[in-house]
């Protein structure tokens, strides 16, 4: 790529930092360049963030309507999935799936519980509440 | 004791910048790209069975760490790693460390580091950076990717440390024991390239180097097969992995550019060598280009031509094929 044509489009993904590009200069060779953004990457990345925006909010309204405990939509929420917080618990998925269901997480142990707290980053209480969200549920 | 004459370098990618970093502070001056070059980092693989997030994994470079242990074989720098059974011993080794006056290397997961922009952070655990000094709590921290280093505090870098799961890294920590300062480097760059172009070229599984390039195309256009907007997903998958996932852009292939110049001019200007640098160039904007289409087509609500992109994944492939060859002829010069 020639060092003109590195992308300059100040890409909100990037919240104002530069990322390095290799690019060649005028004389031929090849330099670093500070790069604000690019719009095909930044489609592709709001592609991904909006899908697990999408998983969080259905994930919100199955628990707001009492079918999902608030860890389902905790999970979602911190850009995590199944597999995810299976490996980051070391809980079998089909445990974890359990804990999902509203009157098995009523019970959780608060041993369990923590375990998720800490992976998730989050406090016991938090995990058991669910928070204020303007997503709109039927 | 304090780390005084530290200097961060923004570099393209987090393990090769570390490492270019890092042996630079302790005397051996090899660029970003040099260290990547000399590592045979440059690769392909399209891994179908490993899902990062339910997608494959799509790899245009080596392993993680593996720039790590080519610095060690290839150089004969020598390196010691240490991971750790508990957060509170890797805190405590960190700290010393660091009074010590070294300047030590750690793999995190994105998602944990405050300091990153927030559309930025997704759950990857392999983010390499360079820990040079800390101020109580607060941790001065030299992130190759960024254009300046950054402070984070204790409890992020101990989480992000600690992350369990694919590629996690439990708290590893590490930094040179030993490090050559008088290098005859033309040997090992020769050695290197040849490594790259032959597993580029002969790896005998259909899923690494060009084979692996191939499958993917293959791949791409059975596509229409599949729900769409799975479809979508997953082409947008490819782009992030070639431009987002730890990378300067256009899957390491200006950074390996950068490399083969480097290099041309250590072999007296060779003619081959910046040829190939010009082809590599070229080959990176292709696949810009390719995301470009990509990208194009997420945005389009029309039908998705994928036996075009498929098609130009290919001729991609064919040139990286005519460039592999051409180190070959290098190498065997």
């Amino acid at each position: 790529m020639d060092i003109n044509s590195v992308p300059q489009d100040d890409s909100s993904t990037y919240a104002h930092n530069k990322k390095a590009i290799y690019a060649k200069s005028e004389d031929g060779s090849v330099k670093v360049v500070g790069s604000s953004g690019w719009d095909a990457e930044e489609i592709v990345t709001k592609q991904a963030l909006n899908d697990l925006e999408e998983m969080a909010e259905e994930a919100y309204c199955e628990v707001k309507n009492g079918e999902k405990s608030p860890l389902y939509y905790h999970m979602y929420a911190i850009r995590m999935d199944l597999q995810i917080l299976s490996d980051a618990t070391s809980f079998f998925q089909w445990t974890i799936k359990r804990d999902f269901q509203p009157a098995t997480f009523a019970k959780i142990k608060e041993k369990r519980l923590s375990v998720y707290a800490e992976v998730m980053g989050k406090t016991t209480k938090e995990l058991k509440l669910l928070p204020e969200e303007n997503y709109e549920c039927n | 004791m304090s780390v005084t004459n530290f200097q961060h370098t923004h570099s393209a990618h987090c393990e090769s910048g570390v490492m270019s970093t890092m042996l630079r502070h302790y005397g051996l001056n090899l660029s970003e790209p040099m260290v990547f070059g000399l590592a045979s980092a440059l690769s392909f693989a399209y891994l179908p069975f490993v899902k990062m997030g339910g997608m494959p994994l799509i790899a245009y470079r080596s392993l993680p760490k593996s720039i790590i242990k080519n610095m060690q074989k290839n150089l004969g720098v020598k390196m010691k790693l240490e991971t750790f059974s508990n957060k509170e011993k890797g805190e405590n080794r960190l700290d010393e460390l660091l009074d010590e006056g070294k300047i030590v290397g750690a793999q995190t997961s994105v998602y944990w580091l405050p300091y990153f922009p927030e559309e930025m952070r997704f759950h990857f655990n392999a983010h390499n950076l360079l820990i040079y000094d800390r101020d109580g709590d607060n941790y001065n921290i030299s992130d190759p990717v960024f254009e300046e280093s950054v402070v984070c505090d204790k409890t992020s870098l101990t989480t992000s440390r600690f992350t369990k799961g694919v590629m996690a890294p439990k708290g590893l920590l590490y930094y040179p024991t030993y490090v050559p300062t008088d290098l005859d480097l033309k040997p090992i760059i020769k050695k290197s390239i040849k490594k790259v172009a032959k597993s580029m070229l002969n790896t005998p599984v259909p899923i690494a180097g060009i084979k692996g390039m191939r499958y993917l195309a293959k791949t791409i256009s059975k596509l229409h097969k599949k729900d769409k907007r799975y479809a979508k997903l997953f082409l947008g998958h490819i782009v992030r992995m070639q431009e987002e996932i730890g990378t300067g852009g256009a899957g390491f292939r200006y950074l390996y550019a950068s490399f083969l110049q480097e290099s041309s001019v250590m072999f007296d200007n060779d003619v081959t060598l910046q040829e190939a640098s010009d082809m590599q160039m070229s080959i990176g904007d292709e696949l810009r280009e390719f995301a470009l289409m990509i990208a194009k087509a997420i945005k389009s609500k029309k039908d998705i031509d994928y036996d075009a992109l498929a098609e130009k994944f290919n001729a991609i492939a064919d040139e990286e094929v005519k460039l592999y060859k051409k180190l070959l002829e290098f190498c065997s010069a």
